[in-house]
């Protein structure tokens, strides 16, 4: 037997441009302020060297005239050479990270499945049990 | 304006619903070359820059890995997304696939990881097309200051203009630009004379091994998609290929193997070329490659193929973004004003011109690596649900139930091995970008609450399924 379609109620215009407001502040908030604040982003560690050399930062002939071909003398390259990704971590940190990444999923999962049934039952006819509608 | 009615999406004939109301779209004119070139044409990029932040995650030989394991991740990707979207075939490509698959809220988000994937990948391109506009004008040795932020904004408004005026001269633009830059890299690797090792190539002095140990394979699998991301794009021209079912397989398919040769040769050429710590950090890498070569036409042709490849990309992006966010005004999973189609061009204008805005204000204040990594987020998340996806439809319309354009074989393999390697790419971008992840993680909770709790009550329940397909089995 066929559901009566659901009638959504009509939106303003004044309504449409404050959700897209909002969306445009979720991204601003959560996406652009931590950079802009450099609260997320690279990881990194910086070792410095008081007057680098070519040899006393690990690069031989080759490497150190490829970086003279593209305009850097050692002490220029040392910013470089000398800046490392920090991969330490604490497993606290990778077991919470794992956790939002899987509950997130999970939960979208369900919830999507409980709101397909309801288009599903609407547009074909809904014959499950009452005790499961 | 052309109808869509359920009977035009996909040539089925099972028995199914009833047919919804006639509604816009967007006119079929493009063939199997028009999604090869929509597909490559935005990932191509991908082999001018960014792909190498994975040799600076973990070194040259971390990043081969990588990119090999990438390849593989995106060949699951382009087998399940032929079958899928062969048989789904709808504007929006993955978001109207979740949303016929696995519910509304999956829809929601699916779409908002390709706006978000699509339209940080083209403030990617605009930021490289402003640091190469520089750099170029500079080793030329041009008198007077270029402002990077103007070529930046320049690219993002001119590409939008162009995109809101039709899809058909976009993307026979995008073919021609992207066969240039493809001729670009050729014509680096054919002049470094690869069969003469150690003449050009140094690869003998310059490889070092592992810098991060086995950890820094782990970690360059993050940038290791860059190689490819995008190349799912081609599902956004759905429902305006002439032929879906022959055109979308074909185009996509292709477009993964041009793209593996394409991302061998950068990474053999790139390292050849440039110790790993320098190349690790470069924003234009295959130009800086022929900077070193000595040959100034060979310089001035990369320069005009980074350019068209950003170009090239950037443009897929914004058809792309905006054919994701169009389709979501049209089911009211977005404000309905976006839903419009210009009466003239055909084309998704108020959903290309909104987010002008947020590109600008991305390129001219982010650094390249972290609107790099916002894209690659938002595409694993899409890979990740993709997987699950594949095993809902196949569970929901086991085969014969309904006409599959395409069947990819050994079902489910390739959906448990991308599972695998997603979760994989998640530590990657956890060791050293762990609170942007997290990020990426609240922006999407708080956007599936907003439309949990408010903006679903907009949504018209049946007519958000157009297929004709037979009831999904256990419903």
């Amino acid at each position: 037997m066929s559901r009566p379609p659901y009638e959504p109620p009509a939106q303003s215009l004044t309504g449409q441009i404050v959700d897209a407001l909002l969306v445009l502040a979720m991204v601003v908030v959560t996406l652009y302020l931590p950079l802009l604040l450099k609260l997320s982003g690279a990881g990194v560690t910086k070792a410095v060297q008081a007057a680098p050399t070519w040899e006393s930062l690990g690069q031989n002939a080759v490497m150190a005239a490829q970086w003279e071909k593209l305009g850097f003398d050692p002490a220029k390259a040392a910013e470089i050479i000398g800046s490392r990704f920090d991969y330490s971590f604490s497993w606290g940190a990778l077991a919470l990270t794992a956790l939002v990444i899987v509950g997130y999923f999970v939960v979208m999962l369900r919830w999507s499945d409980r709101e397909y049934r309801d288009v599903i039952a609407e547009r074909f006819g809904d014959d499950r049990p009452p005790r499961r509608r | 304006m052309t109808d869509i009615t359920p009977q035009n999406l996909a040539g089925v004939a099972a028995p199914a619903a009833e047919p919804v109301a006639r509604r816009v779209a967007l006119k079929r004119v493009l063939g199997p070359a028009h999604v090869w070139g929509l597909g490559v044409g935005i990932v191509l990029v991908g082999e001018f820059m960014g792909w190498n932040f994975a040799v600076g995650k973990g070194g040259a030989i971390a990043a081969l890995t990588a990119c090999w394991l990438a390849g593989i991740l995106y060949t699951c990707v382009a087998m399940i997304d032929s079958e899928i979207t062969s048989t789904v075939a709808a504007a929006g490509g993955q978001y109207a696939q979740a949303k016929h698959i696995i519910g509304p809220l999956a829809a929601f988000n699916v779409g908002l990881y390709l706006v978000m994937a699509y339209t940080m990948l083209e403030v990617s391109n605009a930021i490289v097309t402003g640091d190469l506009i520089e750099a170029f004008t500079h080793n030329m040795g041009l008198v007077g200051e270029v402002d990077k932020r103007a070529f930046m904004v320049l690219t993002i408004v001119f590409l939008a203009w162009l995109n809101y005026r039709g899809v058909l001269a976009t993307l026979t633009l995008n073919l021609v630009i992207t066969a240039i830059a493809f001729a670009a890299i050729v014509t680096l690797f054919l002049y470094v004379r690869p069969w003469a090792p150690g003449e050009t190539l140094k690869h003998g002095d310059l490889l070092t091994g592992l810098p991060y140990g086995g950890l820094g394979i782990l970690a360059a699998m993050h940038f290791g998609l860059w190689f490819y991301l995008g190349i799912e794009g081609t599902t956004q021209a759905a429902e305006e290929v002439r032929s879906p079912a022959r055109a979308l397989p074909l185009g996509t398919l292709t477009g993964v193997m041009t793209l593996l040769i394409a991302a061998t040769i950068t990474w053999y050429v790139g390292t050849g070329l440039m110790p790993w710590e320098y190349l690790g950090q470069a924003v234009t890498p295959l130009y800086d490659a022929a900077r070193l070569t000595g040959s100034a036409p060979l310089e001035v042709f990369l320069f005009f193929g980074t350019l068209f490849a950003t170009i090239a990309s950037a443009n897929g992006c914004i058809n792309d973004a905006s054919r994701a966010w169009f389709a979501m005004g049209r089911d009211r999973y977005m404000p309905v004003w976006f839903g419009a189609v210009h009466p003239r061009y055909h084309t998704p204008f108020r959903s290309i011109v909104f987010f002008v805005p947020i590109a600008i204000l991305f390129a001219v204040s982010t650094p390249l690596d972290q609107t790099i990594t916002l894209s690659i987020l938002s595409g694993l998340l899409g890979y990740t649900l993709m997987a699950l996806s594949v095993v809902i439809f196949r569970r929901k319309w086991p085969l014969g139930t309904i006409d599959r354009g395409y069947v990819h074989p050994l079902h489910p393999l390739p959906a448990i091995l991308l599972l695998a390697l997603c979760a994989v790419t998640y530590v990657a971008v956890f060791l050293g970008y762990g609170s942007q992840l997290l990020a990426m993680m609240a922006f999407f909770i708080v956007a599936s609450l907003w439309f949990a709790l408010h903006r679903y009550k907009y949504v018209r329940r049946g007519d958000q399924f157009t297929m004709r397909w037979p009831k999904p089995n256990g419903y």
